[in-house]
Parts: C-alpha cells; structure tokens; sequence
C-alpha cells in the first residue's frame, strides 16, 4: 500500500524523523483553521499518489489562513495525471537553504534492503543517479544485521553531504532504518531532505510504501488505506478477497493464478484486435478456489456494464475444476434471468472431466464449453463484438 | 539426472498436519515423492497416516533429519510462523527447501534469504511458489503430477498455472525438470540459477523460460543466458497487453533501470538468441520445432 503524503508524515513523526508541522484538510474551511493553528506562511499541497503534482500546480505557497483557503479550493478537484485532488495537506513553511535525498528500499535485485543517500536531492534526482552517479551513495544492508552508527556514518559521508550536516542526516538514517524494520516497509523516501536556514535537517516530503502482507501484524495499517480511490466493482471484488483490476475493454477475463491470468488478457487482446474488442478486466480467483469464490468473481464480472461476454480460463492445480464448475452454475442459477452474457469456457488440469461434466448437465444456454485457451479466447473475443 | 530433485530425494513436509500440509502430502505420496516425516513444532513423538503410510512428526527439522535422513523439506506452514519454519531447516543444514506458503512478509523472506545465504548450505525455492517437479522422479509442492511425464525440457517460471499451462501444451515431449521459482520480491532460487542447472544437466535438452512484467528478472536472465546459455533456449513473458502499472517516487525507477515492460523483456530475450512466443502456445510450436530439429 502507498502511503499519501500526510500519512507518511504522521508516520515519519511517530517514529521521531524530524518533520515540520503538517494536517491534512478536506475542504477549504478546514485548511484555513490549519493555516492558522499554524501561524504565518504555509505551504498548500494536493494529496495526490502521483509524482509531478509541483509542475502540475499542486503545490503553492500561501502568505496568509485566507489565502491557504483560496489556495485548497482552487485545488481540490483538480485532475493531476488522472489524480482527482480529494484532499490537501497544510504544511509549515520554512526557508530551505539545501535539498538532499535519502531512501531506503526493497531491492529486488540483491535480495536485501538498500540505502540511497544524495547531497543532490530534489526532483531531479533520477537525472543525479544517471549522470553524476558519485553524488548517489547506494549501499546494500543486510536485513539481519541493519545499519550501525557506523554504517550510517560510511553512507552519509558517501553521498557527498557537508561535513556540517553529517550527524544531523545520520540520526535520521537511523530513525528512518527503525521506521522502515518497525512499520514493515518496502519504501520510505525522503525527497527533500532538507537543510533549513537555521541549520535543522528536516523531512519535507516523503513517500512510503507498506508491505500489505505484513499487516496482520500491524493493526493500525488498516487505518490507512484510501477507502475512497477504489472503483466501486474492484471495491466489491477486495471485500470478498478477489483480485480484481477494472480496465477499459469488453471481454470479462476470470482465470485462477497471476500468470495465467495475464496471459489470458493477452491472448484475448490479440484475438480481439480483428473485432475491435479488449479485456475489460484481470479477475485472479486464486489456488484452491472454491464454488463460492469462483460465483462471486463471475457475479462481480457480470455487474460490470462494459461487459459483453466472459471467459472463464482455469488450469486446475489445487483448483479442481468441478469447484468451478458449479461456481459459474451456482452464479447463473442465482442470477436467473438478470444474467443475460455469454460465458465461455475453458477447463483443463485438476478434476477436469467431473467440471466439464457438470457444465454439459446444466446445459445453460449461456455456456459455451471450448477445449484450448486460444479457442476459447477467440470465441468469447467474437461473442463480445456482437 | 533432473535438476535439484530426483528420485533420490528425501522430503519432510512442514506443517504437514494443517489441512494443506495433509492435503498436498497425499498428493505428493500419490506421484511418488519419497515423503519420510512431518515437522510441526509441539506436535513432536505423533505420527500421522497419509495415503496409507504411517509419517512420524518431529517439533523441529533437526530430529527430524537425524531420525529419517531427511534432504529436502516443503513448507506450507501460515505466513505467520513461516521465518521461524524457515530458518528451522536453514539451522539444520537442509540442502534443499521449497517454501509454498503464500503473504510471507517481505521482511521475513529478507531474513531467512540473507541467513540461509550466510549458512551457506541450503537452496531455497519460493516463497510464494508452487514448487518443483521431475516427473517420474519427485514432486515437491503443489504442481499436478500427471499433466505430463519424464521428457528432456526443463521449465523455469515465476508463475504456477503458466507452469502447469505450458507443461500441458508439451505435453507429448515431456520434461526433466519443472521449477515454479514464485512471484515475490524476494525469492531464494532466481531464473539464473535454474538456467545454469538445466544448462549443466546432460538430461535437459532445450530450455522453457517463462516471465512476467516488473522487475528486471528477465534482463537478467537474458544477459546469463547470453554468457552461459548454450542450449536451445524459447522464452514466455507475460502481460504484453497489460496497462502500465503506477509506480510511486524515484527509488524503483532508480534501481531497476528498466522499464520492465513485456516487449523490454522480449528484445532482452531475442538480443540473446532466445525465441520468444507471444503466447503460451506460441512459445510452445517454437520449443516444438526446436526438438523436432534435434531429433533430425
């Protein structure tokens, strides 16, 4: 899960990473109380989950709580990258004198955590790792062992930061590190890291990303998650545990395991280019799918508006196919006449003849029954343009 | 000959009594696996009957390893108690350990990655995997043991019913060895390393790779394979319809150096002399023409 601005601040705060005064405002009352509360100069910033909000005028300065309440309106609604602007964080102004870079991350790659460390922060920080990579310390931490004092120490000095503000930037690294282990992250960026006029280091802006699988062990996560942003059909789909991604075409697409189910989307995609139709969605259903998972994915597929047939793609492993079969006849039967969409159907692997048996007993006028996965894609690809 | 597991193997199940555990420790009875014990902590001196083989527990892998010669382990322990599972068979210098379990935190898959790497004696396979199989041989995990039988390819995939999908569509060839590697961020055994065993195994032919969009995983496959690689390799990725994914700050960017994309992933692959398949059954006609040339 990302984290929006205001959230990882708060988070930042709790875990002692210094940062300035922050809160969130929903609408442009509640940010001129902000303003306010907080005395002189703030900075308005659109809570987006987008990079570039600056240059698309989602950060402004505002002198005065008045000003802070034009600023919000003038900002919520706003659309960044195809980021509705719902809310606004007020936040402490302050006169930077230097902007830096830290990061810590999940790297994929060496199987461990890395640290980035710059004196060159700021936006163009991607542009700083490609061109002057010595300014970009990057050093691998082994998650069983972390970050010493001293470790830190090698990687601030290694990012090129002044001398002046060497212990400063190493208390944060470690705060930072105690946050990322603590909160069970694969991102925490700081970007700026700031050095203001009087001298303090400080959190300006800061993304995080927390590892969802680690949340039965940190309850207040739930907390944090943005009920809003979710179209109302993946939000369905999340309450009954489905993996469910909307997208833009007209083929309904239920298959069991990612990979699979990624490649069905391509296979439609291309069988569907002769009839001017795509994959209006990814619906993973899992291993060991029962009955009930697989009639709720199909009766989430089949309230999407868009759809005009739906292929049901599974190669049982611990799936077994009769599950899925009397799924979609468990679906359709309670559906009755509200179901109205060819359902094509494609069955191999785990307790095959028994699922395939079970659909040719329903003898459903709107199952089609097909025996490979590119016939089945071109069947439900045809039905769809009709 | 198979790569890391044959007949020869010796696995212990762990949390072979939760349901899962039991379910899939029939199934691997049922195609042969030489299942010798179950390990869940507290439940130690109890036996359990599977499959009509009467399987003693032990509450840790090291008893478990002295009693019964134990040289494998399969986890399919919750993700909570998944670490502690982990570095159990770690400590007990098991050589090979397949994790099943799905939703392990990254953290913990960090852990136990860094500390079977400083041990130095176990292979990790997964997390989040459906494990692997040498048809006739051995199947640890959960891949269906009669989609095919014994053949000359070896299969590598991050995803399992992909793995089972293109098991399926050769199945008239058959395999030496099929590795589901899993799909998260962290995983113990790479593309890399199951290029490098199918390519030193004299019982692999040909070699199936199949990969998915994100990450460089396949960048890096490709690059081995143009070093090392000199069996007949097809590839397979995933997701070349996919929407492009949000990616959020710099850090990912920065890091991967890729965009990650399928078509990235596919000119990586061709730039090496892999032929890549738009499709599964695509890839599959271009393994099938490649043995066929073989076989003159």
């Amino acid at each position: 899960m990302d984290l929006f601005e205001y959230q990882a601040r708060d988070l930042f705060e709790s875990h002692g990473v210094p940062v300035l005064g922050g809160a969130v405002a929903f609408t442009p009352e509640e940010a001129e109380v902000a303003a306010a509360s907080m005395g002189g100069r703030v900075v308005v910033k659109a809570q987006v989950k987008v990079g570039g909000r600056g240059k698309a005028g989602g950060v402004k300065l505002a002198e005065n709580p008045s000003d802070a309440r034009e600023k919000c309106e003038a900002m919520l609604g706003m659309d960044i990258k195809g980021h509705i602007v719902k809310k606004v964080m007020i936040a402490q102004a302050a006169p930077i004198e230097a902007e830096y870079y830290l990061a810590i991350l999940l790297d994929r790659a060496n199987r461990n955590f890395l640290v980035m460390a710059s004196v060159a922060g700021g936006i163009e920080i991607e542009e700083v790792a490609h061109k002057t990579p010595e300014k970009l310390a990057r050093v691998g931490i082994d998650p069983n062992v972390g970050i010493s004092e001293a470790k830190a120490r090698e990687i601030v000095l290694g990012g090129q930061f002044p001398a002046d503000v060497v212990d400063q930037v190493v208390a944060v690294l470690l705060k930072l590190w105690a946050a990322f282990v603590a909160e069970d992250a694969t991102l925490m960026e700081i970007n700026p890291l700031v050095k203001t006029s009087d001298g303090k280091i400080i959190a300006l802006d800061g993304k995080v990303t927390l590892d969802d699988s680690a949340d039965f062990r940190h309850p207040g996560h739930e907390a944090l998650v943005d009920h809003a942003a979710a179209d109302p059909l993946e939000a369905a789909a999340k309450e009954k545990d489905l993996n469910y991604v909307k997208l833009d075409g007209q083929v309904g697409i239920i298959g069991n395991g990612a990979g699979l189910v990624m490649s069905t989307l391509d296979v439609v995609a291309y069988a569907g280019e002769k009839f001017g139709v795509k994959p209006a969605n990814f619906l993973d259903i899992g291993g060991g799918a029962s009955a009930q998972v697989m009639a709720d994915g199909l009766g989430i597929i089949l309230g999407d508006s868009d759809v005009r047939s739906v292929f049901v793609n599974v190669f049982g492993g611990i799936t077994s196919c009769d599950a899925v079969a009397t799924g979609i006849v468990q679906a359709l039967n309670m559906l009755g006449d509200q179901a109205t969409k060819p359902i094509v159907v494609r069955l191999d692997g785990n307790n095959v003849i028994e699922g395939r048996r079970i659909l040719d007993a329903a003898a459903h006028p709107l199952i089609q029954q097909l025996d490979t996965m590119d016939g089945a894609a071109a069947r439900a690809a045809e039905l769809a343009a009709k | 000959m198979a790569i890391f597991i044959d007949e020869n193997t010796k696995v212990l199940v762990q949390g072979m009594t939760g349901s899962e555990g039991t379910k899939h420790t029939a199934r691997m009875l049922k195609s042969g696996t030489k299942v010798v014990g179950g390990v869940t902590p507290g439940k130690g001196g109890q036996s359990v009957e599977i499959e009509g083989v009467s399987l003693p527990v032990f509450n840790t892998v090291s008893e478990a390893v002295l009693a019964t010669g134990a040289n494998a382990s399969v986890v399919f322990v919750p993700p909570k108690f998944a670490k502690a599972a982990v570095i159990d068979a770690i400590d007990a210098k098991l050589p090979l350990v397949v994790v099943i379990t799905e939703g392990i935190p990254v953290h913990d898959s960090a852990a136990f990655y860094a500390y079977a790497l400083e041990k130095g004696t176990t292979r990790l396979v997964g997390p989040n995997c459906p494990g692997l199989i040498s048809p006739g041989k051995s199947n640890i995990g959960i891949i269906p043991a009669d989609i095919t039988g014994p053949g000359r390819i070896g299969l590598v995939s991050k995803s399992g019913t992909l793995t089972y999908q293109m098991m399926y569509e050769l199945r008239d060839f058959g395999f030496s060895t099929a590795v589901g590697i899993g799909g998260d961020p962290i995983i113990g055994t790479t593309h890399i390393d199951c290029l490098r065993a199918f390519q030193d195994d004299p019982d692999t032919d040909a070699i199936v790779m199949i990969g998915e969009i994100g990450g460089d995983a396949e960048e890096l496959a490709a690059a081995f394979i143009g070093q090392y690689v000199t069996k007949p390799v097809v590839g397979y990725v995933a997701g070349f319809t996919a929407p492009e994914g949000k990616t959020m700050g710099h850090a990912g960017a920065i890091v991967s150096g890729s965009s990650g994309t399928a078509a990235a992933k596919q000119l990586a692959l061709e730039a090496v002399g892999v032929k890549v398949g738009k499709t599964p059954s695509e890839a599959a006609q271009l393994m099938r023409t490649i043995l066929n040339n073989l076989r003159g």
